[in-house]
């Protein structure tokens, strides 16, 4: 799950972690309220949507830039009105962009020195690994392409916790002394003890800075949590903006069904994440296009194939329909007359074609040919993927 | 001969009162595994009854395993107190855990791998379909089947099966029997980022048994064990190797169902380690469909007998 950059600042002051000042504001009445909690002077304005590259997108207006430097509060209120319910199209967003529904208010920083600081899990050492680098403000991606020798990594062991010294490793890394490297060690403990308390995915603080004044701050705050701890975090749930989530991805999740909107035209529905996300794939490789990932799961009911069948159906782009299931244990013929179902309760037009494969077969594909609906069977995975490519043209 | 767990192999299931758990409990006495006690705190002294068979229930794990024999552990107890239940078998000196509940919190797996090293329990999973070693019997029968994984579609043979996904790894097992190619053993190591066993321990277990004459391995996007397991193919696997990664088509930075299926970087997408495959003499399966031919093919040019 991901939070909006005034959440996660939100929660590093928690923990210690120093930011600018900010306030976040919902309705143009809020701007005053919000402002009136910063400094005089310059102030930023922060487009709040889940997506990075704000500073360099365009609204579909034309307005020019998610994130503004304002000389003053009185300019910052005036930006604010431009941003506030216009859509910011970013490299991230896709070519729809995402609707702004809160701006953030920040005192503008005086940034002496840019660094990049994040916190993530390494899959290797399946440990926690901080990661620091001197060349903050950039895409990190690109300077561990060119600069490798910029990166430097250091591994927690979960028995342990963050040891000092590893911290002092950071630092002199940073090339950090004095005050800055006092209060940056500060820090450093502060982000990975929120990391690990939260059940944090990802914690990413890019620019992570200094001022002339000794001061590091966390400019920029990306936060994201495991989905699978939210369980024991109320609290960070409650911080789900469901705005920024798909529609139908929310639909989905509340049949227990894992459904992820794509911009092809070809929808799948399919039992198991590898299998699911295959079948994509093997579209792709027949010429056509995927317009989702769907996993129904592994003992799906009839109850659930109906709704999958409606989420599908929700994408006005999806021109036909692939249903892929390997029946392991599930018996294929009840998803056989889960399909029948489905396809005369929406009055489904477009073609559909069904690889049915594994438990009960025989009777699953009785059961849809019996059905007098126009329901074209596949034999193999390849064939299925190559006649609903057909089909779809 | 066969790895991991053979058609005599004891095992203990924790979480053989609850629905999941109980059912497929019932599915592996029918295909003739030796489920020998179940394990529910405050459940110790009952029974869980199937047909002819009665599974005595313990309290905890290492009375189950003193009183049966028991080696092997599978677990389905729900992901908030599956880490402790891995532990348990830890704990107990068990050879093999093997996890199937989806959802453990990552926090909770980096603790309990920090706290297994040094300590003689395997753990394959979590988020995994479990792992089968086939019988001679019809319908694959008389084999050890632990986990989920559909008995009837395996077939006794010489075919190793590594996979992070279910349903592709039966996809794989089906079209391998279909073609009349048994596997020695499949095992899913599970879809999760932090997992006990990856591709690479498994691959070395398939290529010193004997018994195993070809490898199928699976993968799919996110993280590098695909990679680490073709490399290390290339120094030290003679045996013919075929390969699939799914997610070709997955966007960046989207989780795709499983929690470990998500590129973050150039180097964990499916283009990236196809590349990787091809460069370590393994024959890649250009579609899913093409899994088992993809083995063929690799046998036919190493003058390998599958079957």
């Amino acid at each position: 799950m991901n939070i909006h950059e005034y959440q996660a600042k939100a929660l590093l002051e928690k923990f210690g972690v120093p930011v600018p000042k900010g306030a976040p504001a919902k309705t143009p009445e809020d701007f005053v309220i919000a402002l009136t909690e910063l400094p005089e002077g310059p102030t930023m304005v922060k487009s709040q949507i889940h997506a990075g590259g704000r500073g360099k997108g365009t609204f579909t207006d034309g307005f020019k830039g998610g994130v503004k430097f304002c000389k003053t509060k009185g300019d910052a209120r005036e930006i604010a009105g431009r941003m506030l319910g216009n859509t910011l199209i970013t490299a991230q967003t896709g070519p729809a962009g995402r609707k702004v529904q809160t701006v953030y208010f920040t005192a503008a920083s005086d940034i002496k020195k840019e660094y990049y600081l994040a916190i993530l899990l390494d899959r290797a050492a399946s440990r926690p690994v901080i990661v620091a680098s001197t060349e903050g403000g950039v895409e990190i991606e690109e300077v561990a392409h060119k600069t490798p020798e910029k990166i430097h990594k250091i591994l927690v062991d979960p028995a342990y916790g963050l040891a000092d010294y590893q911290i002092r490793q950071l630092i002199t890394a940073l090339g950090l002394s004095g005050a800055e490297a006092k209060n940056a060690g500060k820090l450093i403990r502060g982000l990975f003890t929120m990391y690990w308390e939260t059940d944090a995915a990802m914690v990413e603080i890019n620019p992570l800075i200094t001022t002339p004044t000794g001061e590091v701050l966390a400019l920029d705050a990306k936060v994201s949590f495991d989905d699978n701890a939210l369980f024991r975090h109320p609290e960070i749930l409650a911080l789900r903006d469901l705005n920024e989530e798909d529609p139908k991805e929310i639909e989905a999740s509340k049949h227990a069904l894992s459904y992820i909107a794509l911009d092809g035209n070809i929808a799948c529905l399919v039992n198991g994440a590898g299998l699911a996300m295959s079948t994509m794939d093997i579209i792709k490789h027949f010429g056509g296009n995927p317009a989702n990932f769907l996993d129904v799961g592994g003992g799906a009911s009839k109850a659930q194939v109906v709704a999958a069948f409606k989420i599908i159906l929700g994408d006005p782009n999806v021109k036909g329909i692939f249903v892929n299931i390997f029946g392991g244990i599930m018996d294929c013929n009840v998803i056989a007359s889960g399909i029948v179902e489905a396809v005369r309760e929406v009055g489904l037009k477009l073609p559909l074609v069904v690889r049915l494969e594994g438990n009960n077969v025989a009777a699953g594909k009785a059961t849809l040919a019996s059905s007098g609906l126009t329901i074209v069977s596949g034999d193999t995975m390849a064939d299925a993927a190559q006649k609903i490519v057909q089909l779809v043209g | 001969m066969s790895i991991l767990v053979n058609a005599e192999t004891k095992i203990l299931v924790q979480g053989i009162t609850g629905d999941f758990g109980g059912r497929h409990a019932k599915l592996s006495l029918d295909y003739g595994t030796h489920v020998v006690a179940g394990v529910t705190p405050g459940k110790g002294g009952q029974f869980f009854e199937h047909g002819s068979h009665k599974v005595p229930i313990f309290n905890s794990v290492a009375d189950a395993a003193t009183a049966t024999g028991a080696t092997v552990s599978v677990i389905f107890v729900p992901p908030p107190f599956a880490g402790d239940a891995i532990l348990e078998g830890v704990d107990a000196a068990l050879e093999l855990v093997v996890a199937i509940t989806e959802g453990i919190p990552v926090r909770d797996m980096v603790r309990v791998k920090r706290t297994m090293a040094g300590r003689k329990t395997r753990l394959i999973g979590p988020n995994c379909p479990g792992v089968v070693t086939p019988g001679t019997g019809e319908g694959s029968q008389g084999g050890c089947r632990i986990g989920i994984a559909p008995g009837y579609i395996h077939r006794r043979g010489h075919v190793g099966v590594v996979s992070r996904s279910g349903t592709l790894t039966y996809e794989a097992v089906y079209q391998l029997t279909s073609r009349s190619i048994g596997q020695s053993t499949c095992v899913g190591i599970g879809g999760d980022p932090v997992n006990g066993t990856s591709h690479l321990d498994v691959v070395r277990m398939f290529n010193d048994d004997p018994d195993t004459h070809g490898i199928v391995m699976i993968g799919e996007i996110g993280g590098n064990a695909e990679v680490e397991a073709a490399r290390w193919i290339k120094a030290h696997c003679k045996k013919p190797v075929a390969g699939f990664i799914a997610g070709s088509t997955a966007p960046a930075g989207r989780r795709m169902g499983h929690a470990g299926a998500i590129v973050g970087g150039a180097e964990d997408t499916a283009a990236a380690k196809i590349a990787v495959f091809k460069e370590c003499g393994i024959e890649v399966a250009v579609t899913p469909s093409d899994m088992a031919d993809a083995l063929i093919r690799a046998a036919k040019a190493k003058g390998v007998m599958l079957s």
